[in-house]
């Protein structure tokens, strides 16, 4: 646990002294949605009933922004090496990974979406909602980019390979999450997207740790 | 008294033969000297010996024991260094040295630090940040890392490249005391380190072309 801990602590320092990516990815985040209301022009109602989807969309594009980062310093700089070899299961520190990769993009993320959501207009009964599908969405989207972001390592290109790999497996979370969004403000229940989400997200949480650390084992042979 | 041992050891890579049917001991206080010309295996033996690669046959034992079995009791006595240095450019020296101490040994402790980079000669440079290094400091650094958390057994590969001849004596000197206290070493090197009485393994009898009939894929 302490181990767990020394490389969360670790990969938030770097992205701290390295300040740019976090940055970056929240940028990209306010400035693809704000294209929006420029592109499909400033009604209201037509804002309002896009505003769950283009919130969604953005952030899953900008999750993936930093993914290919994830591994990839690591990788060249020769710490992967030793992270591997430390006496660590490598599961562990994938998850710590992960856990310092979401504290750095998806937390950012998921404080900025409420204020993006009244610039679109979204009804007041979504925004609870919108927040607490993107907690429970954003970790999920970490996971299972770590999965990619270990499969690409090494390929030249791999920041589109990425995006390739990646997206299709997003869908069921940038369904579930939209869907409870639009009920909440439709006055439907939301209770089952909100249960499917967090399904995906212990799914992610038991499966993907494995998954990324037999990518990482293959990557260095 | 630990004993490292490998049997037989077979390495493929990219469908090439590297080496077949290697063997060594190594027993506590001794040292394996990897010689032999580029692409003989040296590396590839190095990472076998950490558990990075699989052999594809053969068997690798500590005290008697599969290292597969217990991968992560075999990260915990063993120090690796390749050919990359590991070193964050956003990171000090201490502040890098102090990660991957704690990760070794569990804890920080600022004078374990400090003395594995006064072994190397760069306590001075503790606060410079990781991007200012010259190739041999970055070296010296992720040699002063394998001395600042004890563990038994050290897989140097080309450790002296970059580094001067101060760093190379202190090196040898590490090594020595390393050996004294019960350690093994196995180093690759192609000159200027001097190990003694270190059991030498010569790679690279086994050229490409047998390599590829003992593995059955070679029919002219």
């Amino acid at each position: 646990m302490s181990r767990f801990l020394h490389i969360v602590h670790r990969d938030l320092r770097l992205a701290l002294r390295q300040g740019m990516d976090s940055l970056m990815v929240v940028f990209f985040f306010v400035l693809a949605v704000v294209l929006f209301p420029l592109g499909v022009g400033p009604e209201a109602n037509l804002l309002a009933r896009i505003a769950a989807g283009v919130i969604w969309v953005a952030a899953l594009l900008a999750a993936m922004l930093s993914l290919e980062r994830l591994f990839q310093n690591d990788f060249d700089d020769g710490s992967l090496e030793l992270l591997v070899l430390a006496p660590v299961p490598l599961e562990v520190v994938v998850l710590a990974k992960v856990g310092a990769h979401w504290l750095t993009t998806g937390l950012p993320l998921m404080v900025t979406a409420p204020l993006l959501a009244v610039l679109l207009n979204l009804g007041a009964d979504g925004f609870l909602v919108l927040v607490a599908t993107l907690a429970l969405g954003t970790p999920t989207l970490s996971l299972i980019g770590a999965v990619g972001a270990a499969l690409v390592l090494g390929s030249r290109r791999g920041g589109v390979l990425l995006s390739l790999l990646l997206l299709p497996l997003y869908i069921p979370v940038l369904v579930f999450g939209v869907g409870a969004i639009d009920a909440a403000v439709g006055g439907f229940a939301m209770r089952a997207q909100i249960l499917i989400l967090g399904a995906l997200f212990l799914g992610a949480l038991a499966l993907c740790p494995w998954a990324a650390a037999a990518a990482l084992r293959q990557a260095l042979e | 008294m630990p004993q490292f041992r490998g049997q037989e050891l077979t390495c493929i890579r990219g469908e090439r033969v590297v080496f077949a049917g290697l063997g060594f001991t190594l027993d506590a206080g001794g040292a394996l000297l990897l010689k032999g010309p580029n692409g003989s295996g040296k590396s590839s033996l190095l990472r076998l010996m950490a558990g990075l690669l699989r052999p594809a046959s053969g068997a690798l034992a500590w005290d008697g024991e599969a290292i597969w079995s217990d991968p992560d009791g075999h990260c915990r006595r063993l120090h690796y260094v390749g050919h990359l240095d590991a070193v964050k450019p956003a990171f000090t020296v201490a502040e890098n040295l102090a990660f991957w101490f704690g990760l070794q040994a569990g804890g920080s402790s600022a004078s374990a630090v400090e003395a594995a980079l006064e072994a190397f000669a760069i306590a001075h440079l503790a606060d410079l940040p990781g991007r200012y290094l010259s190739a041999g400091q970055k070296r010296r650094l992720n040699l002063a890392r394998i001395v600042a958390a004890p563990a038994p057994l050290w897989l140097l590969d080309e450790p002296a490249t970059g580094l001067d001849e101060d760093a190379v004596a202190r090196l040898e000197d590490a090594i020595a005391r390393h050996r004294a206290g019960g350690g093994m070493a196995a180093v690759s090197t192609h000159a200027g380190l001097d190990v003694e009485a270190a059991e030498v393994v010569e790679l690279g009898r086994f050229p490409a072309k047998d390599g590829f009939a003992a593995a059955g894929e070679w029919e002219p």
